[in-house]
């Protein structure tokens, strides 16, 4: 049990920090959340500033504790977060670097950390969530071509991504979780419509995108044929292992500013509402702990983070809208109005248990594939 | 960083766990809990020779010379073994109160109003009577003590009619958290067990997602308080410490009210050990900082303002 960090980490860690501070102060300023075009811009001028000093690659090729420190020092700095590099920062860029061959590795990993390419991620169908592997985008084998046709949902950043993490169906006739192929699918390609999807929020963060015969060349495929189910599970880990490290320290922080406001309007001497703030605080601190203890794992098992991703996304997700409901709490009918702080975090909270596979999912990975109970329908 | 157990942790954990399987295994327990508040002494003694009190006790002093994240995992053994005695305050008293460190003295403290084993004990220690430590003799607050019908059978309790809230060491309070830690991952075993192999409707009951989910919080619970509770062994912060205890208290209490609706009506028995899980653990979470304080504690470092003694 040992939670200091080596001298070399804390190395790592200085250098960050002094960066952060010299470069920090001349970002230009956040566009408005409804110009995506302008996000777009905004996100990959940051991910190029972090190429160019030298921290881009920190969420692949680093260790997990570095990773680890460069996600607590960045939000403690309030630098900008992945935004829409997530899903090939996240994703798609692990999943090539771990299941890519060296051209394809070559081909798309240097765009996504020059912050020159943005992915998204082309998974969920109408009738395919919860239960992926029954996805039907279809992909007939054509020449040097897969001509695909179906429909995507839920597709985060679809406006602005030059690319799709593209789950097809390659053999209709195999069981579901076999004839299943991960494809990286350029999203100006002939066939592809984007329509936007506004979300209970009112902005409008992911979309539909429907397939209609799009040919995607063979040598787009990441893995094997039908091999897709594998290499997406290998997607899906970095998803829940390591994508709310900065998110815990940023509620950390959120917190904070809550007990100073709920001091300056009174709602603090409400002893109810003080132990509520009191009890998030045990719990967010915990929730950063059990981060350490994950990445601690990840480090010792060589960098994938394991089912634990799981059991932190799970308390994770709830403890999020727990702060968010608190902070509404405090402002009371302040929280109606969402030209204040907190209320449209509140809304966005709502997804948390949603996305990236809903909290009942979550425990049913927990019970069956950590406590080994009998897997049922 | 590397926040695992290490190699010799890992030892220590398991050494315990394999002495309290064989020197106070279920039948032991369930002996216990006849005897009705009687202390084993011989079991006592074995665990002063086995380093349970003198552990974090300088070699120089005769002790381990471990530090609070070894303490940590040994009482995480003791509260999943359900071992019973006052523990916490003998550990505490090692090298202060003769013979406590060996085992051949049963020392008890009282926090707040409460006092545990004190028909049993030997040495009351009392921060609140005189300044630095105070003592009692166990006579003169016996005699000022009055029985309570303890909820839980392995834990005698006595009443005393001043509260005496003196300050509880936060190491204490952090071995309360371990005990609460170690009962919370028995329940989930055994709720977990007992859903492979229960089976109604034709195929085990934890094939049935409400009870599948119900398992997977409690083993959610109990891995956030694990990280905490360790973490906090790490660190000895107070106010760590203070949240620790919280997440751990509630991970014990409501994994034992889980592990006892899994069980079903079996779970509502005497026979079953789950009640004596979760009446053990309301006892501890109602000792050594309870929640309302431990939130206090919590809310009052969220403003920077020094918690105040609770
Ligand atoms: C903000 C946001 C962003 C997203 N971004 C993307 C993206 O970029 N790319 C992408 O591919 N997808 C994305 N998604 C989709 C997301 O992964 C799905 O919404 C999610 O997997 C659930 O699928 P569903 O919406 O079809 O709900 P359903 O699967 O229909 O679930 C409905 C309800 O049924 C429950 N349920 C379903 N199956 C079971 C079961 N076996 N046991 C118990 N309960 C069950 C669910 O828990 C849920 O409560 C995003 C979603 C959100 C909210």
């Amino acid at each position: 049990m040992d939670l200091a960090y080596s001298e070399e980490e804390e190395e790592f860690r200085a250098g960050l920090r002094k960066w952060l501070a010299s470069v920090l102060p001349a970002l230009p300023p956040r566009p408005d959340p409804r110009d995506w075009p302008a996000r777009r811009a905004y996100d990959c001028g940051w991910q190029r500033g972090l190429y160019d000093a030298g921290y881009a690659d920190v969420h692949w090729d680093a260790s997990p504790t570095r990773r680890l420190i460069f996600l607590e020092e960045s939000e403690r700095a309030g630098a900008p977060y992945v935004g829409a590099n997530f899903v090939g920062l996240l994703h798609a860029g692990p999943t090539i670097a771990a299941e890519g061959t060296k051209a394809q590795r070559e081909r798309w990993l240097p765009p996504v950390l020059r912050g020159d390419e943005v992915w998204c991620q082309g998974f969920s169908e109408p009738d395919a969530g919860s239960d992926l592997a029954s996805l039907r985008t279809r992909a007939v084998r054509d020449g040097d071509a897969y001509v695909v046709t179906g429909q995507k949902i839920w597709t985060s950043h679809a406006e602005v991504a030059d690319w799709c993490e593209l789950l097809v169906r390659t053999d209709a006739s195999a069981p579901r979780h076999r004839g299943i192929t991960w494809l990286a699918m350029p999203m100006d390609a002939t066939g592809i419509t984007v329509r936007p999807l506004r979300t209970l929020a009112g902005s409008t963060e992911f979309a539909e995108v429907f397939l209609d015969e799009v040919r995607v060349p063979v040598e787009n495929r990441i893995g094997e044929e039908n091999d897709g189910w594998r290499v997406t599970m290998v997607t899906l880990s970095f998803e829940r292992g390591t994508a709310f490290v900065g998110e815990v320290v940023a509620c950390r922080r959120v917190l904070a500013e809550l007990a100073r406001a709920a001091r300056a309007s009174g709602a603090w001497d409400d002893d109810v509402l003080r132990r509520r703030i009191g009890r998030l605080s045990a719990e967010f601190r915990a929730l950063w702990r059990l981060t350490q203890w994950n990445v601690s794992e990840a480090e010792a098992s060589g960098g994938v983070p394991g089912i634990g991703g799981s059991v932190f996304k799970l308390r994770y997700s709830h403890a999020r809208q727990e702060l968010y409901d608190t902070a509404a709490a405090v402002l009371g009918p302040d929280a109606l109005d969402l030209g204040r702080e907190w209320n449209l975090d509140r809304l966005s909270s709502l997804s948390y248990t949603i996305a990236a596979g809903t909290s009942q999912i979550q425990r049913n990975i927990v019970a069956e594939r950590i406590l080994g109970l009998p897997k049922g329908r | 960083m590397d926040f695992r157990l290490t190699e010799d942790q890992q030892a220590l954990k398991a050494g315990v766990r394999a002495l309290l399987e064989r020197r106070f295994d279920r039948e032991a327990l369930r002996a216990a809990v006849e005897a009705g508040g009687t202390l084993d002494r011989a079991l006592w003694r074995e665990l002063g020779v086995a380093g349970f009190f003198a552990l974090r006790l300088p070699e120089q002093e005769g002790g381990v010379g471990l530090g609070l994240p070894e303490a940590v995992l040994l009482f995480e053994e003791a509260g999943r073994a359900l071992l019973p005695g006052p523990l916490i305050a003998t550990h505490l008293a090692a090298g202060e109160v003769p013979g406590a460190a060996e085992g051949k003295t049963v020392v008890t403290r009282p926090d707040g109003a409460l006092v545990d084993w004190l028909d049993e004990a030997d040495v009351v220690v009392d921060e609140s009577v005189g300044a630095g430590g105070g003592r009692e003799s166990v006579e003169a607050v016996r005699r000022r003590a009055e029985p309570v019908r303890s909820v839980d059978p392995l834990t005698p309790l006595h009443r005393l009619p001043v509260a005496g809230p003196g300050p509880v060491p936060a190491d204490a309070i952090l071995l309360a958290a371990a005990e609460q830690l170690g009962s919370a991952a028995r329940t989930t075993e055994t709720a977990v067990q007992h859903a492979r192999e229960r089976a109604q409707f034709g195929q085990p009951i934890g094939a049935f997602q409400a009870v599948k989910h119900l398992c997977a919080e409690m083993l959610v619970r109990t891995e956030v308080a694990r990280a905490a509770v360790y973490a906090a062994a790490v660190t000895a912060d107070p106010v760590e410490i203070a949240g620790a205890k919280l997440l751990a208290d509630e991970a014990a209490v409501r994994c034992a009210r889980d592990c006892l609706q899994v069980h079903g009506g079996m779970g509502f028995t005497w026979e079953a050990d789950v009640h004596l899980h979760l009446k053990r653990a309301w006892v501890r979470a109602e000792r050594w900082l309870p929640a309302a304080a431990a939130e206090e504690r919590e809310a009052a470092a969220l403003l920077g303002t020094p918690a105040e003694a609770a």
